[in-house]
């Protein structure tokens, strides 16, 4: 069978970074091609060689065979290519009907193109069963809704062939169960789909043929039906991985941070979140799952006093904190330190070179500063071998504290941030999506250092989207939905359904 | 959706901007061309008229230390990721502060009337930056529009002060009285004359030692210090800055205060330095060219004395310019500045794109070969 897509030998650097180096993929004509790859393997750049984002600098693309040049996005339409990014390309502003004819209107006048995409969307949303009203607001549809209008998008362009990048990470695990069904379909009426992820959970469920690239080379293209995750992840290292963590039971202590029912309500005046209560003991990570955006990055900036909350009071080693004290500074000298979850916003500064992130949040050290009378100015000498000792009990690679944060991979910038608030000595850490967008090796190391803090006895308040990570770390779990607490559990006493049932806002009083 | 253009540093910092003023020098030479005079005659021009004499270098530094001033300005305002276009009022109101302290305070010695009058202007153009940042922080009124508007409000009041308060008796111009000469600053000429070398009489004065401290001091606190550094951060990543315990409404006055303290200069250097008493207008748009100084310049200190150096010859060179050849006019010789500040601010991306491209077509080539 001749394969829908053929890169031969796809090759691209950027200055000294070989991104792809003579990649070879096929992908046969209906079928759902995974592509698994730690970040910074190339999955993105082989991707956006395709879509005409980039152009290689060697190597060809066939498209049923014959040799294509795919030169702009506008080529990789015209061939039958359509994209579905992780981060939506949408308006929210218009209507679904006006986004999917976006770049595509057929004419000066939207009217005739207009009822003409209408007629269209129509067929296609019934072909497939997708439900969108055309006239809806993109901005009142719901996340997973909004993919469909992306995925509808390529479809009503003629795309033969969709590429979804990190399709479910924004999705609940029913939505995600929605677009795995409407991908069958796709598939089931000759469409080609590549899926790019770095869970090998939907790896398994959905692809029937994986390819496993690691920094910049293709190492493996197999059938789905005959790997298995942990053999995928051997690939995608290039070593033995542990996927599940080691740890030991321990008897929590006293508690160090206890929130009392905490309420936010944002600048919109929408509540944000209702009424939580939660204890965090000496010794013990408690979990926080819940689908993206329910409330879980607001609790934990709440915590951290990033933002301030309209009703409840905040305990830290049982002192209460007035509300004067409650800001990230004050928080900080209480012991109380915080790796925020998006690290390239608030984490560090991404054009601050390394050791300036490094110190972030903690100028005021004063082994940081020059002796009096220059006590303003840096000793630059000494933040540089504090970052220095910071690399090296955190294996940050590569380990050059002159280094641009932006330069660093996702995993080594995680690691800096961790090494950062971690070395200061931490009563309570308040963790959020620790292992975001960092590749397998690095998840393993800082699954480690949390559980060793731990059991060091310091209190971790861990929010993740990775229910699987969630379920490894915590002794105990809160489920969130809407902005409330949904209910608590045992980490030993549940699974993935019982608190997918909790996260989707089937509430309950007692556990 | 195009990537950020990643630069080696030496390329970023020399490479990119040479390719810019030279670009703006050809385009520029093809408007020569196209008024039918030869460019290669212009630009000898233009060089001796800035740099070809002793005279000439003293108005190209005098130029220049303005410039110097109102880049700085522009430039720690814009670490804090602010647009302060209100440079010109700033060192209007400063040139105020100025006049008050040189005509109130006679009795002081000369050095500490010196003294007097710069911490005077330095506070008028800190406080009149001050409530354009304070707007801001407190109610999110943008700096670009607030500044534009404070330097409306500034002219029209120095005008009203000038007509009606400060202006010299008898006098029909719009002036303050001559300052007391212990509040004149050194000019170059009798500086060096005490050295025993020879000058030609210019504006050129110890202003100018005073704007290169300035950008010392700019370079020690942006990257150097505690508050540099918050500053910075808020520039960079607001979000990061709130993380991290910084206030950034805070951190957006005390640059803006910083920002306005630095547009004083330019009142320092042409009151106390040149004029020796405040006229209306003073300030000529050198507030406004200091936007493109910091651009030019990429905000770094050391950058902004550069450009502020081309603009300063710029400026001399022109007006010779005008003056030597009547078919380019002043107006002329604003079009060869403003194609500068285009080439070199509005489209610098287009240049690190090309330089970017070049280096990566000739990087792969030498790994080939090695």
């Amino acid at each position: 069978m001749t394969p829908a897509i053929e890169l031969v030998g796809i090759d691209k650097s950027f200055g000294a970074v070989h991104a792809n180096r003579g990649v070879d993929l096929a992908v046969l004509p209906g079928s759902i091609h995974g592509i698994v790859g730690e970040n910074g393997a190339g999955k993105s750049t082989l991707m956006s060689i395709l879509y005409g984002f980039y152009e290689a600098d060697a190597g060809e693309i066939r498209i049923g065979g014959k040799p294509v040049a795919i030169r702009s996005p506008a080529d990789a339409i015209a061939h039958g290519i359509g994209m579905v990014h992780q981060h939506f390309m949408l308006v929210e502003t218009l209507t679904v009907l006006e986004n999917v004819i976006l770049g595509a209107e057929g004419g000066t006048l939207l009217k005739a193109g207009a009822a003409k995409a209408r007629a269209e969307l129509t067929r296609l949303s019934d072909a497939y069963g997708l439900a969108i009203d055309p006239d809806a607001l993109v901005s009142d549809l719901s996340v997973g809704l909004q993919q469909r209008v992306e995925i509808l998008k390529a479809l009503y362009r003629g795309a033969d062939i969709l590429i979804l990048d990190e399709p479910t990470a924004v999705l609940t695990p029913p939505e995600a169960d929605a677009l795995f069904a409407l991908l069958a379909q796709l598939k089931a009426q000759g469409r080609t789909v590549i899926f790019i992820t770095h869970k090998l959970r939907e790896i398994m469920a959905v692809t029937d043929r994986v390819s496993v690239m690691r920094r910049g080379e293709m190492v493996a293209t197999l059938p789905t039906a005959e790997t298995s995750p942990p053999a995928l992840a051997e690939l995608m290292v290039g070593r033995r991985v542990l996927l599940r963590v080691e740890k030991s039971p321990r008897e929590p202590g006293e508690p160090v941070l206890e929130a009392i029912g905490i309420a936010v309500t944002d600048a919109k005046g929408v509540e944000r979140l209702m009424d939580i209560s939660l204890t965090v003991r000496a010794g013990e990570i408690v979990g926080i799952a819940g689908v993206a955006g329910n409330g879980q990055s607001e609790l934990l900036e709440v915590l951290a006093g990033v933002i301030q909350p309209s009703h409840g009071a905040i305990r830290i080693a049982g002192e209460l904190i007035p509300p004067h004290r409650r800001n990230p500074a004050r928080l900080r000298e209480l012991g109380l330190l915080h790796v925020p979850e998006d690290r390239l916003r608030m984490g560090l500064v991404p054009s601050f070179p390394a050791f300036e992130s490094a110190a972030l949040g903690f100028t005021g050290d004063p082994a940081f500063a020059r002796p009096a009378p220059f006590g303003a100015l840096f000793d630059r000498a000494a933040m540089v071998d504090h970052t220095r000792r910071l690399m090296d009990g955190f294996d940050v690679r590569p380990p050059d504290p002159w280094l641009r944060s932006s330069k660093f991979s996702g995993g080594n910038q995680q690691k800096l941030v961790l090494a950062r608030e971690i070395e200061r000595g931490p009563k309570v850490l308040l963790v959020g999506q620790p292992t975001r967008g960092v590749d397998i090796g690095a998840i393993e190391f800082i699954h480690r250092r949390l559980i060793a803090l731990r059991d060091a006895g310091v209190g971790i308040l861990l929010v993740s989207v990775e229910l699987d990570e969630i379920m490894g770390l915590s002794d105990r779990i809160l489920a969130m939905c809407g902005g409330r607490i949904t209910g608590e559990r045992r980490a030993e006493g549940t699974d993935a359904q019982d608190l997918g049932l909790l996260m989707g806002g089937v509430s309950e009083v007692a556990a | 959706m195009s990537a950020p253009i990643e630069l080696p540093r030496w390329a970023d910092v020399a490479l990119v901007p040479a390719v810019s003023v030279v670009a703006a020098f050809i385009v520029a030479g093809l408007v020569v061309v196209g008024i039918g005079e030869n460019p290669l005659t212009v630009t000898r021009i233009l060089v001796t008229g800035s740099i070809g004499s002793a005279d000439a270098i003293g108005f190209t530094l005098y130029y220049a230390t303005n410039f110097i001033f109102t880049g700085l300005a522009v430039a720690v305002a814009f670490h804090a990721g602010l647009f302060n276009i209100g440079g010109e009022g700033q060192a209007t109101l400063a040139g105020i502060g100025v006049s008050l302290a040189c005509l109130n305070l006679p009795f002081l010695p000369a050095p500490l009337l010196i003294v007097a009058g710069i911490l005077a202007g330095a506070a008028f153009g800190a406080v009149w930056a001050l409530i354009p940042g304070w707007l801001q922080a407190t109610r999110g009124s943008h700096v670009v529009i607030t500044t534009i508007m404070f330097n409306f409000i500034a002219a029209t009041l120095v005008v009203y002060l000038l007509v009606n308060v400060m202006g010299r008796a008898g006098s029909m111009s719009p002036e303050t009285a001559e300052f007391p000469a212990a509040s004149h600053i050194p000019s170059a000429r009798e500086v060096l004359g005490a050295l025993g070398i020879a000058q030609p009489s210019t504006p050129l004065n110890l202003s100018l030692a005073l704007a290169l401290a300035a950008a010392f001091g700019v370079w020690l606190l942006i990257y150097r210090s505690r508050l540099g550094y918050a500053i910075r951060t808020v520039g960079a990543s607001p979000g990061a800055a709130i993380y991290a315990g910084i206030s950034p409404g805070r951190i957006v006055m005390v640059a803006m205060a910083i920002s306005g303290a630095l547009a004083g200069g330019l009142a320092v250097n042409e009151l106390m330095g040149a004029q020796h008493r405040m006229v209306l207008g003073f300030t000529a748009g050198y507030g406004f060219v200091g936007i493109a100084v910091a651009l030019m310049g990429r905000s770094h200190p050391a950058g902004i004395v550069l450009a502020a150096l081309l603009f300063g010859a710029l400026y001399q060179g022109g007006a010779e310019l005008a003056f030597e050849t009547p078919t380019i006019t002043r107006d002329m010789v604003v079009v060869i500045g403003g194609v500068l500040i285009l080439f070199a601010g509005a489209l610098e991306g287009l240049f690190r794109r090309l330089v970017a491209r070049t280096l990566t077509v000739a990087a792969p080539r030498r790994a080939r070969e090695a």
